[in-house]
């Protein structure tokens, strides 16, 4: 936590992400329709919605991954236009984590945590593998530094992208379906990396269908459906007495 | 419902772990394998062992047992008495060989010519040899420090005490090594930059870039050439013209530009999208993330057509003649038609000695490639 106080210059604002009457369109398909939400610093979120629902896409609209036609996104007080130094200060701010890991494979695991903060944050070769061992060791995995990522198994590969994205200091993560592309014997691992993660108080978004995680760590569960945002609600309340139509229908596939 | 499927199992004993069967082995073995494992085979194998008895023995014969290996003229290798059917004249590439390396070089500043080609082999061993520490010093020596002490080397620094002289005197193995190393420093960092902007999203820097490849692409290299040595005066006074061997330079680097752009794009498009957003979410602008993410990934899955496109920029390297240039194979062109060397065998071997040259360029070059695809293969690192 010591290490991201001194992220900015400034306070930050107890909004962490503020997304209003966002409109996205792919050609003529309408993929995100009027979406309205504050995410509050230190909040965590998780998303979840039937496939092609736009959570993928809300979600890397937020880093500027994807652009949009109407609406505006606030990320830590920046607000998101084409200027380029915005977008970078954004995406030094949010850490993202993917579904295929997406890991360098031409660099090893140290080298991959080290590069964004020699190369982007201008920080010293030592003190960025300091860093980065130093997150490691908190993903569990800092004796496989040396290793490329192909020699590493789903989760461990998964921990090293948590443990790349943290070196960066971000205040706000945002996680893709990180263990849908996981073995089951290795979801645990990741989650677990997760739960920790949201003890620290960082501000997270999740897209996952991992309901036990919700139940565990969210404060919000909101329901994406056809691009359009379902329901939210505390994650008690979205479980046991849903509100929607959809909600019950989409819990009851998951659930059995 | 049937017997088989109502038996129950339950292992008593473990199964032992055996070694594997002996291979079958032994060279009578191997030949029924390989070369006699069916009538067709039979038939092929054979009409190729005929093939090689047929070509191959005249061949010794003429290039190393009746060859003329030594002598100052034409009648050592002339039908005497002695020797009834002389072969190859290797007696005249030995007495011209240093005119086919050096070209018209001064004798006394041939030694620049000899260091330059040791520069040249460090700066490949050290790029080409994956093995070897500090590699990416390696690629600043190749393409930074290897073409100033080149220049300073063979066109001279009369600062330092090196005379210059004028590229009119350089010929042979030197112009022909000095015009493909060019041409390969060049073209592959403006290839990059080619197909960088083939795929760019700014529709002039697409334009610009689609147009000059389709162009150079659809047009030979002599032509390429006469543009660069005949156009070019058009467009820049007589007195600032680059000479000649400069104008060839440009001509081959820009041909060959085009070709390794297409090699690089290729080579982008086997990176899968998630390593460009990776590296865009992690804060990189665009040349960061090019330089450290895209690019070392491409370049290494295409690196076996890189060493293709440089195959062919080397052989191309023989069509410099026509704008004046005198390479290695001008230099024999013009050694066999000394007269004090006329024999009826003094062309086919000058011929076969620059076969052999460009072959055993190629071919190292070609095992090159094939042994670092072998190594990324085995690295299984995508
Ligand atoms: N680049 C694109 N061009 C056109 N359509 C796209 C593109 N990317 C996504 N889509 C479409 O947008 C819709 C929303 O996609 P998105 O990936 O955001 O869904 P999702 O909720 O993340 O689904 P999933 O659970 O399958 O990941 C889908 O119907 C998809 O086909
Ligand atoms: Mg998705």
């Amino acid at each position: 936590m010591a290490e991201r106080a001194d992220n900015g210059q400034s306070p930050l604002p107890d909004v962490a992400v503020e997304i209003a009457g966002l409109h996205k369109w792919y050609g003529e398909f309408h993929v995100l329709r009027d979406i309205n939400l504050k995410v509050a610093r230190g909040e965590r979120i998780v998303i979840c919605g039937p496939s092609g629902g736009g959570k993928s896409t809300l979600l890397r609209c937020i880093n500027r991954l994807e652009d949009w036609q109407r609406g505006t996104i606030v990320v830590d007080g920046v607000e998101l236009t084409d200027d380029p130094k915005h977008i970078v200060a954004v995406r030094r701010d949010v850490g993202m984590v993917f579904q295929q890991f997406n890991l360098f494979p031409h660099l090893t695991v140290l080298e991959n945590c080290t590069l964004a903060p020699i190369w982007v944050r201008h920080m010293p070769k030592k003190d960025a593998e300091a860093l980065a061992m130093n997150y490691l060791a908190r993903v569990r995995i800092p004796d496989q530094a040396n290793k490329y990522p192909a020699r590493l198994s789903g989760g461990q590969q998964q921990r090293v992208a948590i443990a790349r994205a943290l070196c960066m200091n971000p205040n706000i993560m945002l996680f893709d379906e990180p263990t849908s592309a996981l073995d089951p014997e290795m979801v645990k691992e990741v989650l677990d990396t997760m739960v920790e993660l949201a003890a620290d108080g960082i501000t997270m978004l999740v897209v996952s269908h991992e309901m036990g995680f919700a139940r565990q760590v969210a404060d919000r569960v909101i329901l994406m459906d056809e691009g359009q945002v379902i329901e939210i609600n505390a994650p008690k309340g979205f479980f046991e007495a849903p509100q929607h139509e959809r909600t019950r229908s989409f819990l009851k596939q998951i659930l059995h | 419902m049937s017997a088989i499927s109502d038996q129950a199992y339950l292992r008593v004993l473990p199964a032992q772990k055996l070694p594997p069967p002996a291979e079958r082995t032994g060279i009578f073995n191997w030949l029924r394998e390989n070369l006699l494992s069916s009538p067709t085979n039979i038939v092929l194998t054979f009409l190729c062992i005929l093939l090689f008895a047929w070509a191959v023995p005249p061949l010794i014969r003429f290039f190393l047992i009746d060859a003329v290996w030594s002598g100052t003229d034409r009648d050592a290798c002339l039908a005497s008495p002695a020797q009834m059917h002389p072969g190859a004249c290797w007696a005249f590439v030995r007495v011209w060989v240093s005119y086919f390396v050096y070209g018209f070089y001064p004798l006394a500043e041939r030694w620049r010519v000899d260091l330059f080609f040791v520069a040249l082999t460090l700066g490949i061993v050290w790029l080409a040899r994956l093995s070897t520490p500090r590699r990416d010093l390696g690629a600043l020596y190749f393409f930074v420090g290897l073409p100033i002490l080149s220049f300073i080397l063979l066109h001279g620094a009369p600062l330092i005490g090196l005379p210059v002289v004028p590229t009119s005197l350089w010929g042979g193995i030197l112009v022909t090594v000095v015009v493909a190393t060019i041409g390969m420093v060049f073209s592959l960092p403006l290839g990059i930059l080619l197909a960088l902007g083939r795929n760019s999203e700014m529709p002039v820097m697409k334009l610009a870039a689609v147009g000059f490849i389709e162009f150079v692409r659809g047009v030979p290299l002599i032509t390429v050439l006469f543009m660069a040595s005949v156009m070019l005066p058009l467009f820049v006074p007589e007195q600032f013209a680059p000479d000649k061997l400069v104008r060839a330079l440009i001509g081959v680097a820009l041909f060959a530009s085009a070709y390794m752009a297409e090699v690089v794009r290729g080579g982008l498009a086997a990176v899968p999208r998630g390593q460009y957003e990776a590296a865009r979410a992690l804060g990189l602008t665009y040349w960061r993330m090019m330089g450290l993410v895209i690019l070392p990934q491409a370049l290494r899955v295409t690196l076996p057509n890189i060493v293709n496109t440089f195959i062919g920029l080397f052989k191309d390297t023989t069509l410099v003649f026509v704008v004046g240039v005198f390479d290695f194979l001008r230099t024999v062109e013009a050694a066999r038609a000394d007269p004090k060397w006329t024999t009826p065998n003094t062309t086919v071997t000058g011929y076969a000695f620059a076969a052999l040259f460009y072959f055993v360029c190629c071919y190292g070059m070609s095992r090159y490639a094939r042994s670092v695809e072998a190594h990324l293969t085995r690295a299984g690192r995508r």
